[in-house]
């Protein structure tokens, strides 16, 4: 038991170091890629908008909105899903 | 009047209503509350009527029934100094002689009566720092 | 293998100090790598949470009692199942459990966010990895659990027997879970303000975070009470006790966190409020931590005086003052891109849900906190008890639970008065038919709770209607059967329909909670075997004496003393109820030379007797009368007091069998309490609407992958 335990421990070192310093021994310098951020952030966006749309009409529906706000809602929501398509192709 | 105005008046209505509503919470909180007290400070000076929150321990070998009542002395943590209590109704389960209680009292005479489901025990500090002297 | 543990330890607060400087180094430089790696420190962190973790669980399970929190927490005794749980009743092994909760939690989080919000996550996580280097910091200096002993005791002093109970095996996970889970929303608002990203984007990538929180958080809470009835030997499930109190407060200011925030995502409005709800949720979340380990107000969980009373102090003022900082110096960006466009408004509903839940925060904190605040004002510690609770926390429910049925039917922005009057015309003469019928019926003894009765049953009608509309509108869109549209309907807007399902379990858990506290009948009476006591129109006949031994392999775990009870109502019979009262011998049951000092000197508690039913409850404990069993007891042991264990357990063996038949009176209370099924029920249903708002929504990531798999095919068809 007494041998046994600093081997586990520098077992566990081992595993330890190894993961945190994995990003790390991947070689050359990584630049935060900020466009990939970006379009990370944008598509969520977009998502959510899209659900926002999508909800707007089961209010409808479901005869919390009257026709005419929801066209007016509807529109307004989905100039801002273009906006967002537009920025998305910004990005190329 | 302008939006800004109002908007700042609706504000001004609102904090206000709030303050006034946490101003009458603080004031009933002090006159429903009962001041935890130690047996000695109950010795010392209780009111007839007033309610006390008695914290203590259970004198050993104090605890007797008497119909549907027990009876038994509340001392000071680390004193001699205690009070009687009288108390309606089922103990909870770690009360026993010894343990630290809490139980709301009002003075009757030369006793004091526990408000019914007022009296807590304690947890049996399963959760102290230090080892329990038990060997 | 303590050695190993403690090496563990060690290990995981010099990663999490690593962690959080590769992170901020990271962020600050712009270097992706050094992120990566500071991200992978805290998945490094719940490695070393979960092996230490293991090597104590393992301890308890084997009862090795040379580590000194197994011999002070188990025993031999101690069945397996409890065992494992007696880790987490330890203070330093529940410390352990919040921080392998923590890491395990945030682990997934930072994982599933690693491709969002790239300028933000490096801080949260350096936030994350804060909490874990404070919490593994208390485990190295302050209260480890590896703590070992070189000679082993012969037998550990036992898991205190009220906390056998199965709740206890998940009640703290959850609860933890809850706690450590809200660190992550916390985490990420205070990474989005430094980095000055107040959008919505935050909340959306930690939302779902959020919500899980406060489901954890809610089924912990209701595990304690649940635990409470029917392991406590006084019948209530919820006595506003600081501890409890301490467990409400995040969840209440969290719930007002997760509604405000659909107003921030949808119209970019009360940013200031939904930061400032989401770190006082957090610091709460940690104060609640810190009161059940630190024994400042009294309490029957305040576990005695902690010495970890002022890192505590330290962690909570750090986190208020940098809260209060952040917010401040980034007001402007704060600012709302919205006005309230009318009164009539989803926006305006939850503004009132929000200011009710936060003023329910409010007394609930004043209350719990009282005897601080008495002592600083006044010089007495004073504190305020149930009744003081009641008077504030009653109304504001009322309005909750009124709220949560109108919030849903108002739309966003500007509802008209048609379509809302429209909206709510059914739900009302519902409303009203059960307020006619409540009456008809005389159930008139608490105007409070008739309230209640009527809100519920509007809230109710409320969902059902939605509900209908819902499948209505499906059906016509996509012409669909009414279960499949139902099932399509709940699976496209399941934050909708999640949600309907929450505020529904919530007004059955409250038509429980009304009816069980006004129309309760409580009695505590003591009987003989053969007499009978009444209860709220049942006839309630102690039958006869109960008493045996319960044995866990060779050794006694404990003697229980109890009763049948026969419940009749009308002279026909309804239930046996059979209660004991179990007393547990001390570690060392021949210390005081006697051994049935040894057991009834220990611990006891109650096994209480129930009937529960959809309709009432039949509730009773025992407690034999210890007046007429201590001269017993005080003879028995005089008698046998320095003889041959085999003769000392004889005796307690006569004993017992002069319990059974002696007619010794015993104290009992019996208790009939209508619909407090419908407390856990409600809880199931409202976890159940947590888990639909939870899960997954099936677009997002897949339909990414799919959908370039779907435009291929197109142009291979020739068809694009």
């Amino acid at each position: 038991m007494d041998f046994l335990a600093p081997v586990i421990v520098i077992v566990v070192l081992g595993v330890v170091v190894w993961l945190v310093s994995g990003p790390l021994r991947a070689g050359a310098t990584v630049v935060e890629d900020a466009d990939a951020a970006r379009r990370e952030d944008l598509e969520a966006a977009k998502e959510a908008k899209y659900r926002e749309i999508r909800d707007a009409e089961l209010d409808f529906r479901t005869g919390k909105l009257s026709e005419a706000d929801w066209r007016a809602l509807d529109r307004e929501l989905r100039a801002e899903a273009m906006e967002l398509l537009r920025r998305l192709d910004a990005l190329g | 009047m302008d939006p800004s105005r109002k908007r700042r008046i609706r504000l001004v209505v609102a904090l206000s209503a709030a303050v006034i509503l946490a101003g009458a919470l603080a004031y009933t909180s002090f006159s429903a509350s009962s001041a935890a007290v130690s047996p000695s400070r109950l010795l010392a000076s209780a009111d007839t009527g007033h309610s006390y929150q008695l914290t203590g321990k259970v004198v050993d070998g104090s605890i007797s029934r008497h119909g549907d009542a027990t009876l038994f002395r509340v001392r000071d943590r680390n004193g001699s100094a205690s009070v009687p209590v009288r108390y309606v109704g089922a103990v909870p389960d770690p009360f026993r002689d010894g343990r630290e209680v809490i139980v709301t009292v009002r003075k009757r005479g030369a006793t004091f009566v526990g408000e019914k489901d007022s009296l807590v025990t304690k947890c049996p500090s399963k959760f102290t720092d230090k080892p329990t002297s038990k060997t | 293998m303590a050695t190993v543990g403690q090496a563990c330890l060690i290990l995981a607060l010099l990663t999490c100090v690593y962690g959080i400087v590769a992170s901020l180094y990271g962020a600050r430089a712009g270097r992706r790598d050094w992120v990566d790696s500071g991200r992978r420190a805290v998945y490094a962190l719940a490695f070393l949470a979960i092996v230490s973790f293991a090597i104590l669980v393992s301890a308890f399970l084997r009862s090795d009692f040379h580590y000194e929190v197994v011999a002070t927490h188990s025993s031999t005794t101690t069945p397996a199942f409890y065992r494992a749980a007696a880790a987490w009743s330890s203070q330093e092994g529940s410390l352990l459990l919040w921080v392998l909760l923590l890491s395990l939690w945030s682990s997934v989080v930072l994982f599933l966010v690693r491709r969002h919000l790239r300028d933000v996550a490096p801080y949260a996580t350096a936030v994350l990895l804060g909490f874990g280097a404070f919490f593994t910091g208390l485990l190295v200096f302050a209260a480890t659990p590896f703590k070992t002993m070189a000679v082993a005791p012969p037998e550990g002093t036992g898991l205190d027997p009220l906390l056998r109970h199965p709740s206890m095996m998940i009640h703290p996970p959850m609860l933890y879970s809850g706690y450590t889970l809200w660190a992550i929303p916390f985490a990420f608002a205070v990474g989005a303000l430094i980095v000055r990203r107040v959008d919505a984007d935050w909340i959306r990538a930690t939302r779902r975070f959020a919500l899980a929180a406060w489901c954890f958080l809610g089924i912990g809470i209701l595990l304690g009470a649940r635990w409470s009835y029917a392991e406590l030997g006084w019948g209530g499930y919820w006595a506003w006790d600081p501890v409890e109190n301490a467990s409400l407060l995040p969840w209440l200011t969290g719930t007002a966190f997760i509604h405000s925030v659909m107003v921030q995502e949808k119209r970019g409005m009360l940013k200031v409020w939904n930061v400032s709800l989401v770190l006082a949720t957090g610091t709460l979340a940690v104060l609640g931590t810190f009161l059940v380990r630190s024994g400042i107000l009294d309490s029957i969980h305040a576990f005695g005086a902690s010495t970890l009373g002022a890192p505590f102090v330290i962690l909570i003022g750090l986190m208020i003052a940098g809260g209060i900082y952040l917010v401040v110096s980034r007001r402007a960006l704060l600012a709302s891109e919205h006005k309230l466009d009318s009164l009539l408004s989803r926006e305006s509903a939850f503004l009132g849900n929000n200011l009710v839940l936060v003023g329910l925060a409010f007394v609930v904190f004043w209350g719990t906190f009282f005897p601080l605040i008495s002592e600083a004002v006044t010089g007495t510690k004073a504190a305020v008890g149930p009744p003081w609770f009641n008077r504030y926390t009653v109304p504001l429910a009322l309005v909750l639970v009124l709220l949560s049925g109108i919030g849903p039917v108002i739309a966003w922005r500007r509802a008209t008065w048609a379509n809302a009057r429209r909206n709510l015309l059914a739900p009302t003469a519902a409303a009203l038919a059960v307020l006619a019928a409540l009456l008809a019926f005389g159930v008139t003894k608490s105007a409070t709770s008739l309230a209640m009765f009527v809100f519920a049953a509007f809230t109710v009608a409320v969902v059902v209607q939605e509900f209908a509309r819902g499948v209505a509108a499906r059906r016509a869109m996509a012409r669909e059967g009414p279960l499949r549209a139902l099932v399509s309907l709940v699976q496209r807007n399941r934050r909708r329909y999640g949600g309907y399902t929450v505020h529904l379990g919530m007004a059955v858990l409250f038509v429980g909670v009304a009816a069980s506290t006004a129309f309760q009948h409580a009695r505590d009476v003591r009987l003989t075997p053969g007499t009978t006591a009444t209860v709220g129109g049942y006839q309630v006949k102690y039958v006869r004496a109960t008493a045996r031994p319960v044995y866990r392999g060779e050794r006694l775990e404990r003697v229980a003393l109890g009763a049948v009870l026969d419940v009749r109502k009308d002279g026909r019979h309804v239930t046996t109820l059979r209660t004991e009262r179990g007393y547990y011998p001390s570690a060392a049951p021949f210390a005081s030379g006697s051994l049935i000092r040894g057991i009834f000197d220990g611990d006891a508690t109650s096994e209480v007797g129930m009937k529960a039913g959809l309709t009432r409850d039949l509730w009773t404990a025992i407690q034999p009368d210890p007046e007429y069993l201590n001269k017993v007891i005080d003879a028995t042991a005089a008698k046998t007091a320095g003889k041959p264990p085999a003769q000392q357990a004889q005796a307690v063996g006569r004993l017992l069998s002069v319990y059974r038949q002696g007619a010794f009176p015993a104290q009992f209370r019996i208790i009939s309490s209508p619909l407090v099924s419908w407390i856990w029920l409600g809880g199931i249903i409202v976890f159940a609407g947590g888990l639909i708002a939870l899960w997954p929504a099936p677009d997002a990531a897949r339909r990414r992958v799919t959908a370039g798999y779907a435009a291929r095919v197109a142009r291979e068809l020739g068809r694009a």
